[in-house]
């Protein structure tokens, strides 16, 4: 199995020489700690940019980072404003019908509902529930019995909940955890966490097969010798599954 | 920025706020301002000559001129704005490309549309496939300036076309008892009196105009509206500064810039107009007549 991955690399490293000058620019969002950010340093940072960079030096790629808000990051992909997508993209049927996906990046996340502390986990159910527009969890919400209310932003769900807009926020579990520990007991997860997704990955155009190879190999290279595990262990802590 | 501001946890209030206030992104906030009066600064000339073109073009007397004319204005002012730029950036973009991708690879024998893909070989990607950062955002910046004068010059060339047709006739009727040329009357006599005529309407558009700037946001670029709502919004301890949501105090900062600058151009207006006025077969212009001679 390592022979093939490694084999598949030097194979991806000699088709992508044609390509090494070109830049390969990836499209993230910028908004969702610790996958994407811009911090105070006004740098972009991240999971997913330490990953990427990673990515790009092992194929000898340049690679450059585009901020794109998450309503547009697939018509922009495809219409070849940027080659790849790295924005905490679950992997999933209705998106690959549009862009295809790499090996995944982060297993399966954990999903979970935060809100405020006290509130009844029959809220769940019954109550008014924030989430990013365009996003797994806001098909969830669609298809529950609960009332979605939708944000262009993952930020702007939090105050909804804050502000007593929406009874809970569906969202990744990792992007709710550093809420829940700064904000003093005020803010909770309620429920039981679930795995909707089959992971992270990249999204690459579907016509675009050589540089999906390319990043899907290195990925497996990048889980196989442990550096992703490093990766993730970084960024994320313990409290995540790994590969 | 400050020599203090290397451990931010343990700073005293006016210390955190001071580092806080002059991070890199806060200094990019600052800037976003500057962009936004560039872009009007640049967009409202161009808005102004289409808007010329436009008026000229709907009262030529060659029909496909003016149908040409009357097409543009009839159309760009049905559609709201903000299909609009969403519209133009994808589609002249890709037109663009496609017109390109013909020159340069006229060998190319892939289908440009593959699936949902547009996919045009690499020397016919513009801004090139190498080209800087900066080359991008000054080509998005271009694409907006591009998108608000469509919109905005049709709206300019509806008032200017007014203001032409507002010219007493009697003094086109004189012009051309003189053996004036249509040219020469316009020339002459429409276009340096029509401006006083045009001027509400054209402030109307102005203010309009600057209202309409929190749009750039949609164009990808990281306009003052992107900024205010990154920096607001709450950051945990993954940042330095960590603090609640504080989107309030942006926006108000937003509001104030936008009633400052309307306020300065509504009085700049004002004097324009009682600069036009002066001598004009006006109302106004009576008044000041007979201020005069009072």
């Amino acid at each position: 199995m390592k022979k093939t991955a490694l084999t598949l690399t030097a194979l991806a490293f000699m088709a992508s020489g044609a390509m090494a000058q070109d830049v390969v620019r990836i499209g993230t969002e910028g908004a969702y700690p610790p996958w994407n950010f811009i911090n105070d340093a006004n740098e972009v940072v991240g999971y997913e940019i330490d990953l990427g960079n990673e990515i790009c030096r092992r194929a000898g790629l340049t690679c450059e980072w585009v901020l794109n808000d998450w309503d547009t990051i697939i018509p922009n992909l495809v219409s070849g404003n940027y080659d790849v997508i790295m924005a905490g993209m679950s992997i999933t049927e209705a998106r690959s019908q549009v862009i295809s996906f790499t090996t995944n990046y982060l297993p399966s996340d954990p999903s979970a509902y935060m809100a405020l502390a006290g509130t009844d986990a029959s809220v769940i159910e019954d109550g008014v529930i924030a989430v990013q527009s365009n996003t797994v969890q806001a098909g969830i919400v669609a298809d529950g019995t609960a009332d979605g209310l939708e944000f262009p932003t993952p930020d702007e769900t939090i105050s909804a909940v804050r502000n007593g807009e929406a009874d809970a926020v569906l969202a990744d579990k990792n992007f709710l955890q550093p809420y829940v520990d700064d904000s003093g007991g005020d803010l909770v997860f309620i429920g039981d966490d679930f795995y909707p997704g089959a992971g992270t990955g990249a999204g690459i155009r579907q016509s675009d097969d050589e540089l999906r190879e390319t990043f899907s190999s290195i990925i497996m290279e990048m889980r196989e010798d442990g550096s992703i595990n490093a990766l993730i262990e970084e960024w994320f802590g313990d409290g995540i599954a790994k590969f | 920025m400050f020599a203090f501001c290397i451990d931010p946890a343990t700073l005293p209030q006016w210390q955190w706020f001071a580092c806080y206030l002059t991070t890199p992104t806060h200094f990019a906030f600052y800037r976003s301002f500057l962009m936004v009066l560039l872009l009007l600064a640049i967009t409202a000339p161009v808005a102004l000559g289409m808007g010329l073109l436009g008026a000229m073009a709907v009262r030529s007397r060659i029909w496909p001129v003016s149908w040409l004319g009357k097409g543009y204005v009839n159309i760009v002012r049905g559609v709201p704005d903000i299909v609009f730029f969403m519209f133009v950036p994808i589609a002249l973009g890709q037109g663009i490309e496609w017109v390109w991708h013909h020159i340069q690879c006229p060998d190319w024998d892939q289908p440009i549309r593959q699936g949902n893909d547009f996919i045009v070989c690499r020397e016919a990607k513009i801004p090139g496939v190498n080209a800087p950062a900066w080359v991008r955002d000054v080509y998005a910046f271009g694409m907006a300036v591009i998108a608000f004068a469509l919109v905005f010059g049709a709206f300019a060339a509806n008032t200017l076309y007014g203001a032409m047709q507002a010219i007493p006739k009697a003094q086109i009727e004189t012009a051309e008892a003189y053996g004036m040329t249509p040219a020469q009357t316009f020339r002459r006599i429409i276009m340096p009196q029509m401006w006083v005529y045009a001027l509400p309407g054209l402030s109307n558009i102005w203010q309009i105009l600057i209202k309409a700037t929190p749009l750039l946001f949609l164009l990808g670029l990281q306009d003052a509206v992107y900024w205010a709502r990154e920096l607001g919004g709450q950051k945990t301890s993954l940042y330095t500064y960590p603090h609640p949501d504080w989107r309030v105090w942006y926006f108000l900062v937003l509001l104030c810039f936008y009633l400052f600058l309307t306020w300065i151009s509504e009085r700049s207006f004002a004097r324009l107009n009682a600069r036009l006025s002066r001598g004009q077969a006006t109302a106004a212009g009576e008044r000041m007549r007979k201020a005069a001679a009072a």
